[in-house]
């Protein structure tokens, strides 16, 4: 039986506002434990929440940006469930009236362009983080409460179940994420936990329109585990299908170091959230001016960079895509070409070099150590000729560990590029005598001979020979042999 | 009867509250009369009346983004049950 | 006289005169509730010691001829519900027993500005729930006109205390008749202003959108310094309402020309005492002898205000009160894991009126039946404030009995939930329309005190106090004190 795979994603992104949503209490991450908390969020007795002005600001800002409508009349609500990492067993949130409903987004996957609905954005606040005494919850005596992250504000933005691959699903992420910065809402860090993502995954008979039964999956912390995951998921689903067995409707957590992910114990049972209108808060009510203006003040959002990069500076769309995946990339391109360099060799450092070293030592674009100047200047080494590509590599491993500038580094090594043809027919001329068989074979018909004369002369001149102009000169050389 | 002793058992549970077998008949009973009395409610007419969950016509009520200090932890603590190294500290927990 | 007979505005006219001291005054008051606290236990806590400490702060400040506030040195009681920092805070309830809030009420942080003195925190229907104090956790605190007899609740403690002279004054909450209720059965003064009136932060919360702290106080003057000092905007409180608050001292006046009072006949229900209904009548027909005017009005949602309230409350409650599992604050009883803790620290520590109100409310949200209960009964909510909305149109106050009965023994109605429920039927609407009314004295049956219940649009403490304070100058109910008898 061919299965369509049917994949919804729900995104919770911790909102950087200097406040929590409902308290005064710092949202600074990595403090000492139970040291950014008050009675609020504490949930003692008798305390009361007063909403924070940043989180619905940013929360229409992301609205607007996801193409949603926001609504005028929006309210909270409270989700009852127990948990000790939620003071006061239940979770401020919002249920039928969230902020925003009914936007999209586009992504790109293969060269294929398709859209992916967002159904709803709303504001709700975090639980705080417990530590296990032991290995896993299960093996676990006891546990720890640091209640620091309670009442962090989180935008949770529902998907649509519009995705059909896990590759698809990747793509939405990094989509999300990549807006979530340009908007400068969210610091996005998955492996600190502002940015998370749970996956709704159900199959169906390939052509058919109605749902499978879904399953849950929580725990994908990367973008890694998020594909992975969906890719594991999947085929344990069509496992059973194919076996004449049921899905069963159920929260599964993914084990990363193992690759395969477990039933959590069935929620739905224990947990009817019995949502009511959260008594101590009042209505939001959103004024379309005020939307507008919002809408009006978004920075430049990744499609519209993508465009931009596109039709100013001639990217591919594949190359564009990639590039403004990342808002600090794109702004590293930016600055480059602000620096005169040219804009796709830029892009090509980028998508080439500058990430195969950044990917090397697990660092992202604004730790690299060549600076967009730095690396406008290496490149108008290579366009005026003073140096090849192949030398530009080398120079290139050099500025990272050293931090010099290229021009300081070509001078130093003495790496400036042959282009004076006198000096290279004088070793083209040593390196024909020198290779009289290779002459004639090359004579006889043979191009291919010719590139080990190339390699030699390079050789000879250590490197720094003009390729180009080694290639013309020997076969003008060789022509009178 | 409106609810039985099993409906009383699941609001139990959902309550975190564990009854013997004979408090949880006194107390299906008791739940039994008030809802009985609550069948008033299907009287009244409430077609395209709008519910209230806030007398008060105010909105938009919300405060500045500003860092306030918080309390300091041995504060926090002060009343915690059990607490370890800066911790509330609870048994352990058996679903994720 | 003795000292503890006296009003707090008139003690304040004893300090400025320096006749008597604000520590003489409270060693007076402690001594009274050294003779009668074992008969009447009010107190859950009592703050002996800071209460010295305040008084002898306030005749340092008479002594260098420092303007004191009308409060300053007189001492009060606070319900054991609002959070006193450093104090023991139990709202009556075991599981709080040996709970120290972090943190001050803000009414209470305006209470010490003034410099009154607090001689304790007082007894309460668990968690605000109940109509007689006999739900406290502790013990039951017992009327000072009849010892037998209940102070009425939730804020028993906090009238009862008044009433005996082992406070001036106190202030309580209410939520569907709490502070009105134990006022007219303890023959006191008590308000429950509009909703958002005065702030709730630091207010242990039952029904989040149903409760309001007010005063309980021996007559309407105090009331109205009470209301002076409590009311206000509070940037910490989202519900607190953002108007300027009016010197409720200046609606002092015994003037009721003109004012039109509404009666609704929905409130004059089958089962009422005849001697309340009576004394009602009569007080009726005192302010119409000095110049109000009455009609007959009709408040149909009446039947309805009932059930809905029992619906509404404790599914709020249900939700306010999760937080008491014994993980972060309040006693614990150990479990295997943390469902079980959760399951045996509650079952363990709450009372049964807690149990049973947490249970109603989660069964009433549950999926299922959420539509047919909570959501009903806020539907319901809209009409019985619409009742309110209209009459209002016509007139200018309600009068109504504060309850059908005067005050009925203490374990009399105990194995009748639904019984004691039926108690509120008067007071409960007003919550429901978040609308503000007071209780005040109009008589005595059976030796025992009726209250008259006046009720106002929303912000219409003015008008309240107004009719109030007419109605208590023209008769002598302010001027009895209870006289700790044991029986007819």
């Amino acid at each position: 039986m061919d299965y369509e795979i049917v994949i919804g994603l729900e995104v919770h992104t911790e909102l950087k506002t200097h406040s929590k949503i409902f308290c005064g209490c710092s949202t600074k991450f990595g403090s000492e434990q139970n040291t950014n908390v008050c009675p609020v969020c504490l949930g003692l007795p008798g305390v009361l929440p007063v909403i924070n002005e940043k989180v619905v600001e940013f929360a229409v800002r992301v609205g607007v940006a996801l193409n949603c409508e926001i609504l005028p009349f929006s309210k909270f609500d409270r989700k009852n469930y127990y948990y000790p990492d939620l003071p006061k067993n239940f979770q401020t949130s919002q249920y039928d009236l969230p902020i925003a409903v009914n936007g999209y987004l586009d992504i790109v996957v293969n060269g294929v362009t398709k859209r992916i609905g967002v159904t709803r954005v709303h504001m709700e606040e975090d639980a705080g983080k417990l530590i296990h005494s032991g290995a896993t919850i299960t093996s676990s005596d006891s546990a720890l409460v640091d209640y620091n992250r309670t009442g962090v504000p989180l935008l949770e933005i529902v998907s649509e179940p519009d995705m059909s691959s896990a590759e698809e699903a990747r793509a939405y992420l990094e989509k999300i994420k990549a807006i979530l910065e340009y908007l400068d809402v969210s610091d996005c860090k998955m492996e600190e936990g502002s940015l998370r993502c749970d996956a709704n995954i159900s199959l169906r008979p390939r052509g058919t329109t109605k749902l499978g039964t879904k399953a849950e999956m929580k725990n994908l912390n990367s973008f890694r585990s998020v594909q992975r995951g969906i890719e594991y998921e999947t085929s344990r689903q069509e496992e059973i299908l194919e076996e004449g067995g049921r899905i069963i409707q159920e929260t599964r957590t993914w084990d990363e170091s193992k690759g395969i992910s477990l039933s959590m114990r069935n929620k739905e049972q224990l947990n009817d959230y019995r949502f009511l209108p959260e008594p101590d808060l009042v209505p939001i009510i959103v004024d379309p001016a005020r939307v507008e203006e919002i809408r009006a003040s978004l920075p430049e959002l990744p499609d519209a960079r993508k465009k931009r990069l596109m039709e100013d500076y001639g990217l591919s769309e594949y190359d564009a895509n990639l590039i403004t995946a990342s808002k600090a990339m794109a702004d590293y391109l930016d600055l480059g070409v602000q620096c005169n360099a040219d804009a796709k060799t830029v892009a090509n450092w980028l998508m080439g070099e500058v990430s195969k070293h950044l990917n090397n030592e697990g660092i992202s674009i604004l730790a690299c150590p060549v600076s967009p100047k730095q690396l406008a200047q290496l490149l108008t080494l290579i366009e005026k000729g003073t140096i090849s590509n192949k030398i530009a590599k080398a120079v290139f491993e050099d500025m990272w560990t050293s931090r010099k500038d290229a021009e300081v580094i070509v001078k130093e090594k003495g790496l400036v590029q042959i282009s004076d043809s006198s000096e290279i027919i004088a070793i083209v001329d040593a390196v024909i005598a020198a290779n009289p068989q290779s002459v004639a074979d090359f004579n006889a018909g043979k191009e291919k001979a010719i590139g080990f004369l190339v390699g030699q002369t390079m050789k000879q001149s250590k490197g720094r020979a003009n390729p180009d102009m080694v290639n013309s000169l020997l076969r003008e050389r060789m022509q009178n042999k | 009867m409106k609810i039985t002793c099993k409906d009383v058992a699941n609001v139990a549970l959902l309550s975190r509250l564990e009854f013997s077998q004979s408090e949880l008949e006194t107390f299906t009973g008791q739940m039994d009369a008030i809802l009985q009395y609550a069948e008033v409610l299907n009287k009244v007419n409430v077609e395209n009346v709008e519910p209230m969950a806030h007398v008060l016509p105010l909105k938009n009520v919300m405060r500045v983004d500003e860092a306030k200090p918080s309390l300091p932890r041995e504060l926090a603590l002060s009343n915690a049950p059990e607490q370890e190294d800066g911790y509330f500290k609870v048994p352990k927990i058996m679903e994720g | 006289m003795e000292l503890f007979k006296y009003t707090a505005h008139q003690l304040h006219e004893k300090l400025v005169s320096k006749e008597v001291s604000a520590v003489e005054l409270t060693k007076a008051v402690l001594a009274r509730v050294d003779a009668v606290e074992k008969d009447v236990q009010a107190y859950i806590t009592q703050t002996r010691d800071s209460a010295l400490t305040q008084a002898e702060a306030v005749d340092a400040k008479i002594k260098h001829g420092q303007a004191i506030h009308i409060l300053a040195g007189v001492p009060g009681a606070l319900k054991d519900n609002l959070c006193t920092q450093g104090i023991t805070t139990t709202c009556g309830s075991q599981i709080l027993a040996e709970f120290i809030p972090p943190y001050n009420a803000t009414v209470v942080e305006k209470l010490m500005a003034v410099d009154t003195v607090i001689i304790g925190k007082a007894n309460m229907d668990e968690f605000a729930m109940g109509g007689s104090t006999e739900n406290s956790g502790f013990f039951p605190t017992h009327n000072p006109w009849d010892l037998r007899a209940v102070p009425g609740g939730s804020s028993g403690g906090s009238a009862a205390a008044v009433a005996a002279g082992q406070a001036i004054w106190a202030l309580g909450s209410d939520t569907g008749g709490s502070i009105r209720q134990p006022a007219a059965y303890c023959g006191l003064v008590g308000m429950k202003p509009t909703y958002g009136r005065v702030s709730r932060y630091g207010l242990v919360a039952y029904a989040s959108s149903l409760d309001q702290i007010g005063p309980i106080t021996r007559d309407v003057t105090d009331c109205a310094h009470v209301l002076n000092i409590i009311c206000g905007h509070d940037a910490k409180d989202s519900t607190s309402i953002n108007t300027i608050v009016p010197d409720y001292t200046k609606s002092l006046l015994n003037n009721v020309k003109g004012l039109k009072i509404g009666l609704p006949r929905e409130y004059f229900v089958a089962g009422m005492d005849p001697e309340v209904e009576r004394a009602i009548n009569k007080a009726i027909e005192q302010l119409v002898a000095l110049g109000a005017e009455y009609k007959e009005i009709s408040m149909p949602h009446t039947e309805y205000a009932l059930s809905a309230y029992y619906m509404l409350a404790p599914a709020e409650a249900s939700s306010n009160l999760a937080r008491y599992d014994g993980v972060s604050f309040g006693r614990r009883v150990e479990g295997s894991d943390i469902i079980d803790m959760y399951k045996k620290t509650r079952s363990a520590y709450l009372g049964a009126e807690v149990k049973r109100r947490i249970m109603l409310g989660t069964y009433a949200l549950s999926a299922g039946y959420h539509d047919e209960y909570y959501l009903k009964a806020l539907k319901v909510r809209t009409l019985v404030k619409q009742d309110f909305d209209k009459a209002f149109e016509n007139v200018d106050v309600i009068i109504t009995p504060t309850a059908p009965t005067t005050a009925f023994k203490i374990g009399e109605k105990t194995n009748d939930p639904l019984a004691m429920y039926l108690q509120d039927v008067c007071t409960i609407p007003v919550n429901l329309a978040g609308v503000p009314a007071v209780s005040i004295p109009c008589g005595f049956a059976g030796g025992m005190p009726i209250g008259l219940q006046i009720i106002a649009k929303p912000l219409g403490e003015e008008i309240l106090i107004r009719t109030a304070y007419t109605f208590e100058q023209n008769n002598d109910y302010h001027k009895g004190f209870a006289t700790l008898r044991e029986g007819k």
